[in-house]
């Protein structure tokens, strides 16, 4: 198990009653991006600071860089860097300040931890922030920092905790940019979000993870191939006449999802010309008027709206139609 | 791994002293509140119920006691505030000595009450207290202080992360003023109703305050206190310490 960066073997975690992880299991191979895909509440929290040692599991076998997170938690923490949802910085302090402080408490020698704070602020675009307390820094800054400070060892194994939550269009392109330089650092990246862009984006495999456990795993179209294939899509003129539009095409009705705001009709197909030749014959047929029809490859998002659908948002579904 | 305690704990140190560095206002506010107090009561409440000799020879001490006392506060605040800020985590998750960030904390707030025990003792000169005892005495008096100031920090860092939120901070502020003001900082106990006086005479900060007193060779010092006056702050370090300690490991939980 030596290409293992990250081992996880039927986590546990309960809060009160509720579980947060419910045997939870996990593998990352070292040198890969793993996305970890869920919505709120799905336990991913819970699993990057069980796998940081920041939270103690309730029972199962979790293992970093080859350590045990609970028994050898100081040996884990010298391999990992965590960026966690919220800044872990000291806002009283400057940018610099706190580089040098963690490079100290990383053991790494009050000079090489000076040097090495000068050359994080440069790779981040920080050099310029003098002794400005974090406090006065715009979120960019303030996430490229927290970032710097995740890397002062160059960590075997990074945790990235929603890292692009809050920040702007262009933050989050520094953020993904900063991901794929690691990467080729060798560094193993487990990065959690509920952005599937994000995952599609960034990692090499994808773990969809939901009430605390993983319900698909595998290649970002390994998990497009789940959902069955290709879709078709027949966008209307006129958003009125979606419904009937439902009733009318000669596609399986429990299957087709509406967007409104888009005129939007979605449905899996199974052989692709015959649906294509139906709808287009049921709509000339009809009269409803068509601004596109096609056929094409399922989107993450789908992909995680059929793993992870739970009640709420099957009926959500039903009431756009 | 053990060579890095002492250097995680100066790192951690060094950090609350930047803050300082950075917040200078904040620090002298904090020295300015107790010289505040002394001349408030030495100048406008004064009287001192039960004191034979020098008001300001009984009073002095008492307040030195009783800053050490409202340290707790100050020490509470400061871990409250601290628990909850997101450089928590990353502390945690960093492979430092356990408690660096509790002894950091210790080390910084101790020497704030050094250096407040420093400049309360200067004003009280310049109102006129003088001292009686041996140079000697004089030092173990603010050993004693300071001893008891370090029992009240254990405190304040367990009723912090008992307490969790900043808000609740304010009720242990509220709470720390009846129990400083319940003690011979300001009168004797056989100036008070005899259950008052008892539970006076009973309260730690009460023995320090005699203890110091004598030491000082001022009115209101009994010999003998000394004893009871290091005992009690040992012994509440001993219940406090491995409690905050505890507390700050199973913060994992």
């Amino acid at each position: 198990m030596a290409d293992t960066a990250i081992g996880v073997e039927g986590a546990h975690k309960k809060y009160g009653e509720r579980a947060a992880l419910d045997g939870l299991d996990l593998r990352v191979a070292r040198g890969t991006v793993h996305g970890v895909l869920g919505p709120n509440g799905a336990g991913k929290t819970t699993l990057v600071r069980i796998l940081s040692t920041l939270l103690r599991p309730d029972g199962g076998r979790i293992e970093v860089a080859g350590r045990d997170v609970v028994t050898d938690a100081r040996e884990v923490r010298r391999r990992i860097g965590l960026l966690g949802q919220h800044a872990a910085l000291d806002e009283e302090l400057s940018g610099r300040q706190n580089l040098e402080m963690f490079g100290r408490l990383h053991h790494l020698g009050a000079r090489h931890a000076r040097v090495r704070a000068g050359e994080l602020l440069e790779r981040f675009g920080l050099t310029d922030t003098g002794r400005t307390a974090v406090r006065a820094y715009s979120g960019g800054m303030r996430r490229r920092l927290d970032l710097a400070a995740s890397l002062i060892t160059e960590p075997e194994v990074l945790f990235l905790d929603e890292p692009t939550t809050g920040l702007d269009p262009r933050g989050r392109a520094e953020v993904w940019a900063s991901v794929r330089s690691l990467v080729g650092g060798g560094t193993t990246v487990l990065l959690t979000t509920q952005y599937l862009e994000e995952a599609d984006q960034l990692a090499d495999r994808i773990s969809v993870v939901d009430h605390g456990r993983v319900v698909a795993d595998g290649t970002a179209d390994e998990l497009k191939t789940l959902t069955g294939g290709d879709r078709i899509d027949v966008v209307l003129r006129d958003a009125g006449q979606l419904g009937a539009a439902v009733a009318l095409l000669p596609l399986p009705a429990a299957d087709i999802s509406v967007d409104a705001d888009r005129r939007l009709l979605s449905a899996p197909v199974v052989d692709r010309m015959a649906a294509l030749a139906g709808v287009v014959r049921a709509l000339e047929a009809s009269g409803i008027e068509a601004a596109d029809v096609a056929l094409r490859r399922p989107t993450l998002d789908e992909v995680f709206l059929h793993l992870t659908a739970c009640d709420d948002r099957t009926d959500r579904t039903k009431e756009a139609v | 791994m053990s060579t890095y305690v002492l250097s995680d704990c100066w790192t951690m140190t060094r950090r609350e002293l930047a803050h300082w560095a950075r917040q200078p206002v904040q620090v002298l506010v904090l020295l300015v509140f107790p010289v505040m107090l002394l001349l408030m009561f030495g100048y406008l409440i004064g009287g001192g119920r039960g004191v034979e000799g020098s008001y300001v020879d009984f009073l002095v001490p008492g307040m030195l006691a009783l800053t050490m006392a409202f340290g707790l506060e100050g020490t509470m605040l400061a871990v409250t505030q601290d628990l909850n800020k997101g450089v928590i985590d990353r502390f945690r998750a960093m492979p430092m000595a356990n408690g660096a960030v509790l002894v950091g904390r210790c080390a910084a707030d101790m020497l704030q009450s050094a250096v407040g025990l420093a400049v309360l003792i200067s004003v009280g000169h310049a109102i006129g207290w003088r001292t009686h005892g041996t140079p000697g005495a004089f030092l173990g008096a603010v050993g004693l202080l300071l001893l008891f100031r370090f029992a009240m920090l254990w405190i304040g860092i367990h009723l912090a992360m008992v307490a969790g939120k900043p808000e609740m901070v304010q009720a242990v502020q509220i709470l720390v003023w009846p129990v400083g003001f319940l003690s011979n900082a300001f009168a004797t106990p056989g100036s008070m109703p005899s259950w008052l006086g008892t539970a006076v005479e009973w309260n730690p900060m009460s023995q320090t305050a005699t203890a110091v007193r004598d030491l000082f060779g001022g009115p209101g010092g009994e010999p003998g206190h000394v004893g009871a006056a290091v005992l009690w702050p040992l012994a509440l370090v001993a219940v406090f310490f491995p409690l905050a300690v505890r507390r700050f490991a199973r913060l994992s939980r």
